[in-house]
């Protein structure tokens, strides 16, 4: 059992609706420091919606969230950015900036923060783009890049100023299983070798089994099981098989 | 609740004028607060600036053309054709030039503007400044803002100086009016405070283009065609603005600026 303190996010009673739709109907979650949790769910049953809130994107309707011990669900933009920079986020198109090379939004982070020695960033996002297998393509327009790139970018961009905790967002959707299996590597690096925090929200149980330190499973806006790798495979529960095994009970 | 359901429209306006009210004291704290990009304010005055300059020019040239001729043919009636100088000049400095400025500049540059913060907006890379701690006023919109409140009343000027010179060549080259009789009378009626009230229009119709079209921008939903309505509609806004708020500017400044009366 972690203790309290450990606790690198603590979510609770977190509750969001989007028009009429209750998205989030009361989520309790904690990642420890330095843990990989997953976080699996069915399309729009609200993952992406959870994530958003982590990091200030999205203000909660009620509940309470904690990074590092401190309360953030009611800070406004200035007052968040100290927390932003401790968290980096993967967004599941990537959202790289496309006025700008890849070499412009991999040192974006580096250069808002006040970064000014050019051979240090060069060097930087030369070791980014090697993180995650793109030498030699910091001249790219994103629009020239493919979908699996982009992503590639944009992991390299949320890494590069080396926050505590990585939020992703389907980080292997839409990739061959080579490039996932880097990324996954990767995230198992980051957390290795950096002690970085990361929550995953996926799909890919591939990338679930590779991945995971801890598997929490959001169902109809509520956490509905969280537990270690073999507690998630030793289970019964028949949502949580059927999830699992890919199962959707329709007859053909 | 029961005045919102009666009065869709005005619900709409004041929460338009609400958004649009707390984005300009936003960005007014930034600017204050001297949280500004000057490498990305030098880049929009090349863009805004440096790249509406043919447009404004154009419409400088042509307006002052026509202007001059139209009133040439009503002066000239009752023999006051050197009269034609200095109507062309105050109505230049005072009105036509500043507001055609505006209105160029809030169809080149307003709807630059909403495309580009809306497409970014719909793209989540709104979301991923935010999330990289960077505020997208700060990064987007003071930029802008700074550029368009330097590069307008530049522009206001240019348009003006094209619009006398192409006046004084119509005049006096294709209308035959007296040449120096022209210069005298224009120079004559023509005061530096008319001048400085094309100014100051031209920077508070720099606000309206950069915080309607930021707004814009901003607000922007529903993929491409929310970019699409955005940028009509920042099109619209602030054209129907600066007409609007060139009326109210016009009553006021000539409190403060009077018009009328010659120099000699």
């Amino acid at each position: 059992m972690t203790s309290r303190a450990d606790n690198f996010i603590k979510v609770r009673d977190l509750r969001q609706t989007i028009g009429a739709q209750e998205i989030l109907k009361g989520v309790d979650l904690d990642v420890p420091k330095g843990e990989t949790l997953v976080l699996l769910g069915q399309s729009g049953g609200g993952k992406s919606v959870f994530l958003r809130h982590l990091i200030g994107l999205m203000r909660p309707l009620s509940g309470s969230i904690k990074i590092e011990g401190e309360e953030i669900a009611h800070l406004d933009e200035r007052e968040l950015e100290p927390v932003r920079r401790k968290v980096g986020m993967l967004f599941q198109d990537g959202a790289l900036f496309d006025s700008m090379s890849v070499f412009d939004n991999i040192s974006f982070p580096l250069r808002e923060r006040g970064e000014k020695n050019e051979k240090l960033i060069r060097e930087k996002v030369a070791h980014a783009l090697e993180l995650v297998s793109l030498q030699g393509q910091e001249n790219k327009m994103p629009v020239n890049l493919s979908g699996g790139m982009r992503k590639r970018v944009s992991l390299a961009r949320a890494i590069i100023s080396e926050p505590s905790c990585i939020l992703y967002d389907e980080p292997t959707a839409g990739l061959d299983p080579i490039v996932s299996d880097t990324i996954n590597r990767l995230i198992r690096r980051l957390q290795s070798h950096l002690h970085v925090t990361s929550i995953v929200v996926t799909h890919d149980m591939i990338s679930t089994n590779h991945i995971a330190d801890r598997v929490a499973l959001l169902k109809e806006g509520k956490i509905h099981f969280s537990g270690t790798l073999d507690d998630l495979h030793a289970s019964k529960d028949p949502v949580i098989r059927d999830f699992v095994e890919g199962r959707s009970h329709e007859i053909d | 609740m029961k005045f919102s359901y009666s009065f869709p429209l005005t619900r709409a306006f004041c929460l338009y004028m609400g958004q649009a009210a707390l984005l300009a004291g936003e960005t007014f704290q930034s600017i204050f607060a001297g949280r500004i990009r000057w490498r990305l304010v030098l880049q929009q005055i090349v863009e805004i600036g440096f790249g509406s300059q043919a447009v404004v020019i154009i419409t400088g040239i042509f307006t002052g053309a026509v202007f001059t001729a139209q009133i040439f043919f009503q002066f000239n009636a009752l023999n006051m054709s050197t009269a034609v100088g200095p109507v062309v000049s105050i109505a230049l400095c005072r009105e036509l030039g500043p507001v055609l400025t505006g209105l160029m500049v809030a169809g080149r540059v307003g709807a630059a503007m909403s495309a580009e913060i809306g497409t970014m907006k719909v793209t989540q890379q709104i979301d991923a400044l935010r999330a990289l701690a960077v505020n997208p006023v700060d990064y987007l919109v003071v930029p802008r803002a700074v550029a368009m409140m330097i590069s307008m009343p530049l522009l206001v000027g240019e348009c003006i100086f094209f619009a006398l010179t192409a006046s004084y060549f119509v005049a006096t080259q294709i209308l035959n009016v007296n040449s120096v009789f022209f210069l005298h009378h224009m120079w004559s009626y023509t005061h530096s405070k008319d001048m400085v009230m094309a100014l100051t229009k031209g920077f508070v119709f720099a606000i309206i283009v950069v915080i309607v079209g930021c707004q814009q921008g901003l607000t922007t939903r529903n993929g491409a065609v929310g970019v699409g309505r955005s940028t009509t509609d920042a099109v619209v806004i602030s054209s129907l603005s600066i007409l609007m708020i060139n009326f109210f500017l016009t009553m006021a400044l000539n409190i403060i600026f009077p018009a009328g009366g010659a120099r000699y």
